[in-house]
């Protein structure tokens, strides 16, 4: 661990925050992707066994 | 086109034509803002052109979701649309009548308005100057947010959302022009810059409406 | 084979998901590198300290919130062109990531600003365009929220996408001028480009690259999940049909 001084707050924050950010996006842009293949592979399938 | 314009005018003025709402509104805001930050007449004086700017702007914006709704809703828009006359050309012509019902009201009210917030005697010319320039780019851009949210149900909301950054530009070198003048510096530069973007909308914006309007009534 | 083979949709999701591991890969091992490099392997400013490691998250997600627009406006111009689907959806997926990146650059910049100019927000004129910018994301977001009709919604955003980026350039001379008007003299500058040195810019660079190939994976992973959705709704309204 870096000796960050009296700006340690301030460094450490930005990048909390960044990290979380980036984290929450890449979190729902994997869930909805899941969940969309997930829904097109069920209507695909039915759409097979229906004719 | 001038038949377009007069309809237009005569259901503005007609009893729940919402002509004086706008005024009725900026009135309201005027009066609200001294309560807000308090009635000492120095600091009023300081932000009066800002806040008229604001009043002018957010009146504007209040008229715009009933632009083309209305139009919309009993399909006058259609007839418009399949009409000799370039939908470009109507747009502008409905914009005028929005600019004449709501935007040139709001110019004249203003010096009323400005005595209430203790506006100093050298910005009247200028306030009026600006807002004789600037209210038509509100009425154009307006109307590009109108034809875009015209086919969404209660767009009202999302109609201010799209259409307030827009109004960024126009409001920066409006305000700036009218609080140079108040402040009796030389306005010329932001008045100039605000012509321009004046003419420039003018210029295009009916363009941009006029292929917003066609998407959604198709 | 040109570039336009893979305006197919199924083409595109081949391709995708050819290249997408790849992206990823080399988004997460340039972030972690640079963002590491940055924060333990740096030495500190001697003027502004330790919050000179800011930089790493900074300037990468600015430079992102800018090219991400400009990515969206290449893309609904290809839609309103070439009328090609993955265009669109490529602009409706690229909003969202956008929007992070201003808001990081944004938060980034206030924490930033704290310590080193004593206020988190200065109305300078490149936080106020930010701020702007942000704003012109959320209109764009909020109308492809609201249009039920997905070829209508595709048009109207491009459409609004067009509109913004003029009006997003004439804010931000506005702002420039507003702001010389507003305190003569006062100047804040936040790019360090010119007198950074090599022990930052080197790092830097490496993040920068995590996050232009952060966003790319993000995009072509987004678009083809706005793919999917619609070929769901696709063969759902099709049963209904049936």
């Amino acid at each position: 661990m870096p000796d960050l001084g009296k700006y340690a707050d301030a460094v450490l924050s930005a990048y909390g925050v960044s990290s979380l950010l980036l984290l929450l996006l890449v979190i729902f842009t994997l869930r909805k992707g899941r969940a969309a293949r997930q829904a097109l592979e069920d209507v695909e399938k039915r759409s097979k066994t229906n004719g | 086109m001038k038949a377009l314009l007069i309809r237009d005018l005569k259901l503005a003025f007609r009893a729940g034509g919402g002509f004086g709402l706008g005024l009725a509104f900026f009135l309201i805001v005027t009066v609200l803002v001294p309560f807000g930050v308090g009635p000492q007449s120095e600091l009023l004086a300081r932000i009066a052109s800002g806040i008229l700017w604001l009043g002018a702007l957010l009146a504007c914006l209040l008229s715009l979701d009933r632009l083309l709704a209305l139009d919309w809703e009993d399909g006058t828009l259609d007839l418009l649309a399949t009409s000799p006359l370039p939908l470009e050309a109507a747009l502008s012509t409905k914009a005028l009548a929005h600019w004449l019902t709501t935007g040139l009201p709001l110019v004249l009210a203003s010096p009323v308005l400005g005595i209430l917030l203790n506006l100093p005697g050298a910005g009247y010319f200028w306030l009026v100057i600006s807002l004789l320039l600037g209210t038509p780019a509100l009425s154009v851009i307006g109307i590009f947010g109108a034809a875009l949210t015209v086919g969404v149900k209660r767009g009202g909301l999302l109609l201010s959302l799209l259409v307030l950054p827009l109004y960024v530009p126009t409001l920066i070198f409006g305000a700036e022009a009218a609080r140079r003048g108040a402040a009796e510096l030389d306005p010329t530069t932001p008045l100039l810059m605000l012509a321009g973007i004046t003419a420039g909308t003018i210029a295009v914006m009916p363009f941009a409406s006029a292929a917003a309007l066609r998407v959604n009534l198709r | 084979m040109s570039l336009w083979e893979y305006a197919n949709p199924v083409r595109f999701l081949n391709l995708s998901a050819r290249v997408l591991p790849v992206f990823w890969g080399l988004a997460v091992a340039c972030l972690i590198v640079g963002l590491i490099w940055g924060f333990f392997f740096t030495p500190d400013d001697f003027r502004q300290g330790s919050t000179v490691k800011i930089i790493y998250l900074h300037v990468p997600s600015a430079m992102m919130a800018i090219n991400a627009w400009v990515m969206m406006l290449v893309a609904s111009l290809i839609w309103l062109v070439r009328r090609h689907h993955v265009s669109a959806l490529a602009a409706k997926a690229a909003a969202p990531v956008g929007v992070v990146m201003t808001l990081i650059a944004l938060f980034t910049g206030a924490i930033w600003g704290q310590p080193m100019w004593g206020t988190w927000w200065a109305w300078d004129p490149r936080l106020t365009s930010f701020l702007i910018l942000f704003l012109f994301y959320l209109g764009y977001i909020a109308l492809w929220e609201a249009i039920e009709d997905p070829d209508t919604a595709a048009d109207l955003t491009s459409v609004l996408c067009l509109v913004g980026s003029v009006f997003a350039v004439l804010s931000r001379y506005a702002v420039n001028f507003w702001n010389q008007g507003l305190h003569q003299g006062a100047s804040l500058s936040l790019d360090k480009e010119e007198n950074v040195a090599d022990v930052f810019y080197i790092p830097l660079l490496v993040c920068i690259a995590g996050f232009v190939l952060l966003f790319i994976a993000l995009v072509l992973y987004r678009t083809g999940t706005e793919i999917r959705l619609r070929r769901t709704r696709a063969l759902q309204a099709r049963e209904g049909r049936a």
